[in-house]
């Protein structure tokens, strides 16, 4: 039928990008990771390598805690903002979600102006204390960039949930007496949990294939993006830097793929 | 209404929240336009910095930007039949599978892709040096961002009716596409670009693996003046970068209330 033949042929030039720029270099990996002499074995090896099993587990648990402080910081500012009303409400609401498309480079960048040598932190805890405090560093920068870039991430998403629940029944718990932290921790808190699960999850998601802010840090602590790095450009071995691609990208898509599954948000890429 | 503790606890830890995203921004306008970081204000102002900035990285800033306007065009290109086949397609699995497919980039970290790309394309040497290595990158990236933006509009209003209507006026398929289809999709199509273009001038992890000594984009030399240079260059090559960036992303959030009162009460 014509109708069909015009609907393939508008879907075509979106295929061939997609086929030929993502799914031919994705599945391309695959062979590649096999090809040394390990074969297959070579996920076993990998997965049971001290320095690439201590990568991952410092990788997650960054992303974890990261992911925590920011449904803390960022979800308390996203329901603050929906409910309040007051003067600079939306100067706020710029501030917090403007970093949300800085690229991982400049997320690193600004860890450094607060953490640096001649970083904010450190003018101010000289004039304090006479003593610079530089930590960007650290793993504490690390912590602070993918906190940086976490937040809007998180306020954006519980102020749009926020903004669809009735606020009727928060002023029903407050005319029946409820403080406003218990109308919050009883009413509000409650409802918006699904959206703090699937913001947490892509924050996770995020953190865990984050690649620009460690790589400007240039910290002591290996996350995998960097290894993989490291892998292919400085040591060569293309088979453990595909596997390694390979199992972080079943990771992080596992993770969004259940947020999407569950709760229908989209993802935004985790091109941090 | 009297505002109580809790108002003033949320407000403060919110306003440490702004702080902490806000401040270093302002620093780095700060000390790229200082004569020298290390003595702050009281050394002076001076637009030397970005002098340097344009006379060491300016091509960096012109092929991010064709590079992005590349991109632009290709998921154009792809990205709004793609939408309207989607839609019109209704809701079959293969359709909801497609959807799904298509979206995969966002989910796979850029370095994975990158590396994909390289080990699957790099042997073509004039690909490998040309722009368009990384222009293909970004478009798989940014495709889904377009697609998403014009499918989201499409389905918001009648377009089988509208199409019915021209077709019994004897309007075959390419003039409905063009005089229908595509001015109804013109508000998804417009924040899908400003989307792809914010995006691909800001791309690094699938681009660090792509680029060339030659093919160096914005954020690319970004991260190199922040390993080898001054603070204060690092600075003003960041700040030249938020001028190209924040306009994309204001004009993107004041899209719909800008839309609305071009377009009247009507929509």
């Amino acid at each position: 039928m014509a109708r069909r033949s015009f609907l393939a042929i508008s879907l075509m030039p979106a295929l061939i990008v997609f086929l030929a720029f993502f799914l031919l270099p994705m599945a391309k990996l695959i062979p590649i990771s096999l090809s040394s002499p390990l074969g297959w074995k070579i996920y076993f090896s990998v997965l049971s390598n001290p320095r690439y099993l201590q990568s991952l587990r410092d990788t997650a648990i960054l992303s974890a805690a990261v992911t925590l402080a920011a449904l803390a910081l960022g979800g308390m500012s996203g329901i603050f903002l929906e409910r309040a009303r007051f003067k600079g409400r939306e100067v706020m609401i710029a501030a917090l979600t403007l970093p949300l498309s800085f690229p991982g480079v400049v997320v690193g960048f600004m860890v450094i102006l607060w953490g640096g040598r001649l970083g904010l932190l450190g003018t101010i805890t000289n004039a304090l204390f006479g003593h610079k405090l530089v930590f960007a560093y650290s793993t504490a920068g690390l912590f602070v960039g993918y906190l940086y870039f976490s937040i809007p991430r998180v306020v954006l998403t519980v102020m749009a949930a926020a903004g669809k629940l009735e606020k009727a029944r928060e002023e029903a718990a407050r005319t029946l007496g409820s403080g406003p932290f218990k109308a919050l921790k009883d009413v509000t808190l409650p409802a918006l949990w699904p959206s703090f699960f699937s913001t947490g999850a892509i924050c996770l998601a995020t953190s865990m294939g984050a690649f620009g802010t460690a790589f400007t840090l240039a910290t002591d602590i290996n996350v995998l993006p960097i290894v993989i790095y490291t892998e292919y450009t400085l040591l060569a071995n293309l088979g453990v830097a595909s596997a390694l691609s390979l199992i972080l990208g079943l990771i992080t898509w596992l993770i969004l793929w259940t947020v999407r599954v569950i709760s229908g948000l989209e993802p935004e890429g985790t091109g941090v | 209404m009297k505002k109580g503790f809790f108002f003033y606890f949320q407000f403060g830890i919110t306003s440490l929240t702004c702080v902490f995203l806000i401040a270093p921004v302002f620093y780095t306008v700060g000390i790229a336009l200082m004569k020298n970081a290390f003595q702050g204000f009281k050394s002076g102002l001076t637009l030397e910095w970005l002098a340097k900035v344009l006379s060491l990285y300016g091509d960096t800033i012109v092929r991010g930007l064709l590079i992005a306007l590349g991109t632009l065009f290709i998921c154009i290109l792809a990205g709004i039949p793609a939408a309207y086949a989607l839609v019109k397609s209704g809701k079959s699995r293969f359709v909801s599978g497609l959807e799904e497919a298509l979206v995969l980039p966002l989910t796979v970290p850029g370095l994975s892709i990158g590396l994909g790309i390289l080990l699957t394309w790099g042997g073509n040497d004039w690909f490998r040096k040309s722009s368009f290595f990384i222009m293909a990158g970004h478009a798989v990236f940014c495709l889904p961002f377009m697609v998403r933006s014009v499918a989201a509009i499409l389905r918001t209003i009648p377009l089988s009716l509208y199409e019915e209507a021209a077709a019994t006026l004897g309007a075959g398929f390419f003039r409905r596409f063009f005089q229908i289809v595509t001015p109804a999709a013109a508000p998804g199509i417009l924040a899908g670009a400003l989307q792809v273009l914010a995006l691909s001038l800001g791309e690094f992890n699938i681009t660090w693996m792509l680029q060339t000594p030659f093919t160096r984009t914005l954020p690319v030399g970004l991260a190199d003046s922040y390993a080898s240079m001054r603070l204060e260059i690092g600075s003003a090559y960041t700040l030249i970068f938020l001028v190209l960036i924040v306009p994309l992303l204001v004009l993107a959030q004041k899209l719909p209330s800008l839309m609305a009162k071009v377009l009247g009460p009507k929509r």
